[in-house]
């Protein structure tokens, strides 16, 4: 492995286990699950008696980037997508999580961390559609 | 507010900026890294996959913590265990959120961290939170001929 590997993969693991303690501490201190999917679309509606907490949690999102780049300088966001590709993968990613009860944070960490069943089965199903994604875009 | 109310706010915004913060240490914030991640006939990166490696063992070691208890420590009910029920609307939700990140490489927790990093995050969100909304109602209008169906809560 060369050394970017390497500094990518250290940087990766510091970083998952960051999202870790964030889901970790919202659960034991709070008793919810770090799902922004969920959190996100539960305000859409009538908005759930933890409106507060919700607010405050996914607000903490953008401040954690905007944090981290103040410590680091710069942070890369390349975005490539044309508006058309961003209009229909968002709205792929709005209809999807509701349907499957969740996204990456939902199902691939709380809900693995808790060793469920449906959470197992999104996570190899949604992760085997967007490497799909990623390839038939390539070859088109 | 009780004393324990304000508390539960606190570590609402110490874990959102702290999983803010993991998002973009790990490079998770960047669509072009996570597209190399989800590349794996190409050019594959899958340097992310440290990211999965501590995240969901940590996670895990909390959540026992936190089931050794009758409350979270702010006097919260924590969730029942997991649901087991595998439905189409679980795989079809999963394979269309699937398609969505793969078309763009991002997920909704760095799609709403990017809206202050990369100003064309605001196109993707602006039609996640459609799509969510568009799901909203067609499920209340779905439901209402079935509503014997028991919900089958995450």
């Amino acid at each position: 492995m060369n050394v970017n590997t390497v500094h990518d993969l250290n940087r990766a693991a510091l970083g998952g286990g960051l999202i870790g303690l964030a889901a970790g501490l919202l659960m034991l201190s709070n008793g919810r699950a770090a799902g922004i999917s969920g959190l996100f679309a539960g305000l859409l509606g009538r908005w759930p008696a933890s409106w507060k907490e919700d607010v405050l949690f996914l607000a903490g999102l953008p401040l954690g980037g905007l944090a981290f780049r103040f410590m680091a300088g710069e942070v890369p966001v390349t975005l490539a997508a044309s508006p058309l590709l961003l209009l229909a993968g968002g709205l792929l990613v709005g209809v999807g999580t509701q349907l499957g009860s969740g996204c990456t944070s939902g199902h691939a960490v709380c809900g693995l961390a808790r060793f469920s069943l449906r959470s197992f089965v999104a996570t190899v199903l949604f992760m085997a559609a967007a490497m799909a994604a990623v390839a038939v875009r390539k070859f088109l | 507010m009780t004393a324990a109310d304000i508390l539960r706010l606190r570590i609402a915004l110490a874990a959102g900026l702290l999983f803010g913060l993991g998002l973009a240490v790990s490079g998770m914030v960047n669509p072009a890294k996570v597209l190399g991640f989800l590349d794996i006939f190409g050019n594959w990166d899958p340097t992310l996959a440290g990211v999965m490696a501590t995240a969901v063992p940590v996670t895990a070691l909390f959540y026992r913590l936190a089931a050794l208890r009758d409350t979270s420590l702010t006097g919260q009910p924590l969730p029942p265990p997991p649901a087991r029920l595998i439905d189409r609307k679980l795989v079809t939700g999963a394979l269309l959120f699937g398609a969505g990140w793969g078309m763009v490489g991002l997920c909704p927790g760095p799609a709403l961290e990017d809206l202050v990093l990369n100003g064309r995050a605001w196109i993707f969100v602006a039609a996640m939170t459609a799509g969510m909304a568009a799901h909203r109602w067609w499920s209340g209008r779905s439901r209402a001929p079935a509503a014997s169906m028991a919900q089958v809560p995450e």
